[in-house]
């Protein structure tokens, strides 16, 4: 159904466009009425959903420098003044461990896209506080957790068009769904 | 036979005076040599009163049982499979898996926008979207994450709430998402769809608009009744056979977009690591699967004889074709009876009669789905995926019953 290119980028195949692209859903009118329209203001109230290139990242900038403080106060309690030393999910480290016995999921060595970590932040944390930050802080604490994972300098400004053009280390590790694949197929699938 | 016509009379006159002294005064005036009824075995004082809300008997009780985690709002209770008697899960025993806390939500304040790629961004209200065109369809939810434990080699004192209890079965009532979608519109370019809960954490996951238009639907009911809080209320997405992750709860947001969103729960969560570093990303579907529930860990046979064994099976990729069952630890299989109706996409009991001859022996099922796919060992679910992909794991289970009747968890 898709597929992925060496940039790790998600390519979509022909497959799910073939059965959609019959008729586009859009119809000319709603066939029951429905709901009202929502305002431009209100969608925008209802708050971001950031894409994997950025879609959807709001004004904002901020380095790592900037970001260090604020880390320390909001997120070092649950992740380490490190970032490695939790007591939960580590965010930092990791990398060359995904082959081995022990993998270590963290930003550094398993996160493919940079935006998802502002898109997270931001609609997640601090877990017992979360839409406390400003799109400044935010920006703050995605570029000092980039920056521990020698990801970034300390002084690279991150905002809406840097952000999407970071180059995660495992941008390339995730691969489409394969199954079946333990080899206890019946019959012919469909 | 002359006195026909009176003694009925009569004999009723007496058994209803008996019921009244008894019932209204505990029989303490009747004489014995008349007082028949203080020989009735069973119930002799008035029981409980109607009520409200239903409780069940204080002799029946399973409960759920939590996993160990940090933080109770970021955590997961497991269904006893075990003590299940059809194929629905009530309500109350739906395993639960939250990852900031159940938000406590007024219906009359929640609001679900439709937005992104469609020609009209639309705002519901619960009402209106309780007035769309419904359906009522029976779906198992089973948490990707279900029987982690059979990643490592079967622990004795596991039983199958602990390896099992993250799957749970209910009648869901609500709309179809494709209702909801033609009503705002998708533009051509529309591919994928976001959903968005109203939990602290605001969980988000893409959906691909071909499963979005197939058989998705946002839910409002539960087992005849509305959803329960940690189960989405007031309304929930449910996306039938795939990880349960996706059916995402306290729906307050379909925006559709161009492509997946990669957002955290598809990227960091929720995705299987292969012993060559690569990981695999939208493993949707919730594969082939069954457990006997009875006997299972943890129970005791309590001498030989006849037993009848009865168990769950289920296949995220429609309904379940066979379950088979095996007997002596997976040298022979036997088929199963299969439980009417068989619905796609929803847990399936069987039922297999059995007498165990005291010695020890190990029972086992598989269940074979509609699309042919059979399940697996969990040695061929290692050598394809190795031990550290955490999801998706449906290995065949079996209980070892040792010769004093005890049900012990091993591999099969």
């Amino acid at each position: 159904m898709f597929d992925f290119d060496d940039g790790g980028r998600f390519v979509l195949a022909v497959a799910l466009a073939g059965i959609l692209g019959t008729a586009a859903l859009g119809t000319a009118q709603a066939p029951t009425g429905l709901g009202r329209p929502a305002t431009l203001a209100e969608i925008g109230a209802w708050g971001t959903i950031v894409g994997p290139n950025g879609e959807g990242l709001p004004e904002g900038r901020a380095t790592a420098a900037e970001g260090k403080a604020l880390y320390e106060r909001r997120c070092a309690r649950c992740h380490g003044v490190s970032g490695n030393e939790g007591p939960d999910d580590r965010l930092v480290g990791g990398r060359g461990t995904l082959a081995s016995d022990q993998p270590q999921k963290t930003v550094g060595s398993y996160w493919p896209k940079a935006p998802t970590l502002w898109d997270y932040v931001n609609r997640a944390m601090p877990f017992d506080q979360p839409g406390l930050l400003t799109s400044d802080e935010v920006y703050g604490i995605v570029a000092y957790v980039l920056y521990l994972n020698d990801i970034i300098g300390e002084h690279d400004p991150i905002d809406a068009t840097t952000l999407p053009a970071v180059e995660m280390p495992n941008r390339g590790g995730f691969v489409p769904d394969p199954r079946p694949d333990t080899g206890t197929t019946a019959l012919p699938r469909p | 036979m002359q006195n026909d016509d009176e003694r009925p009379e009569r004999w009723r006159s007496r058994r209803a005076f008996l019921k009244w002294a008894t019932f209204g005064s505990a029989g303490a005036v009747l004489h014995p040599s008349t007082a028949t009824a203080q020989e009735r075995p069973g119930v002799r004082s008035l029981g409980g009163e109607v009520g409200e809300y239903g409780e069940r008997s204080p002799f029946a009780s399973p409960m759920r049982r939590d996993l160990i985690s940090r933080y109770g709002q970021a955590a997961a209770s497991l269904t006893p499979l075990q003590d299940l008697r059809g194929s629905i899960t009530p309500s109350a025993l739906h395993f639960e898996r939250h990852h900031a806390g159940i938000p406590r939500i007024d219906p009359s304040e929640h609001r679900l926008l439709v937005d992104g790629l469609v020609d009209r961004p639309l705002v519901f209200t619960v009402n209106e979207i309780e007035r769309l065109p419904a359906v009522t369809q029976v779906y198992f939810v089973e948490c990707s994450g279900n029987s982690r434990v059979k990643w490592s080699p079967a622990q004795p004192d596991t039983d199958a709430q602990a390896a099992f209890g993250m799957t749970s079965c209910s009648e869901w009532t609500g709309v179809p998402l494709s209702v909801l979608l033609r009503e705002a519109g998708v533009r051509s370019e529309g591919r994928w769809l976001v959903a968005e809960g109203a939990d602290a954490c605001r969980m988000t996951r893409s959906v691909p608009l071909e499963k979005a238009m197939d058989d998705a639907l946002i839910a409002f009911g539960q087992n005849g009744e509305a959803l329960r809080p940690s189960q989405g209320y007031p309304l929930r997405l449910l996306v039938p056979g795939w990880e349960g992750n996706i059916s995402i709860k306290w729906l307050r947001r379909i925006q559709v977009v161009d492509q997946p969103y990669m957002t955290r729960e598809e990227t960091s969560k929720y995705t299987d690591l292969m012993p060559n570093g690569e990981a695999r990303q939208f493993t949707f579907v919730m594969d082939a699967k069954s457990v006997i529930t009875r006997p299972s860990g943890g129970q005791r046979l309590a001498s030989p004889g006849f037993y009848q064994i009865s168990g769950l099976a289920w296949s995220g990729r429609g309904r379940v074709r066979r379950v088979e069952v095996s007997t002596d630890g997976g040298r022979t299989w036997v088929q199963a009876q299969l439980q009417d109706p068989v619905l796609p996409r929803a847990h399936t009991r069987f039922r297999f009669d059995w007498t165990w001859d005291g010695t020890e022996t190990t029972l086992a099922s598989r269940c074979i789905d509609e699309v042919g796919d059979i399940q697996p060992t969990r040695d061929a679910l290692v050598a394809a995926r190795g031990t550290r992909s955490s999801y998706h794991n449906n290995a065949i289970q079996g209980w070892k019953i040792r010769s004093d009747g005890r049900v012990e968890n091993v591999d099969v």
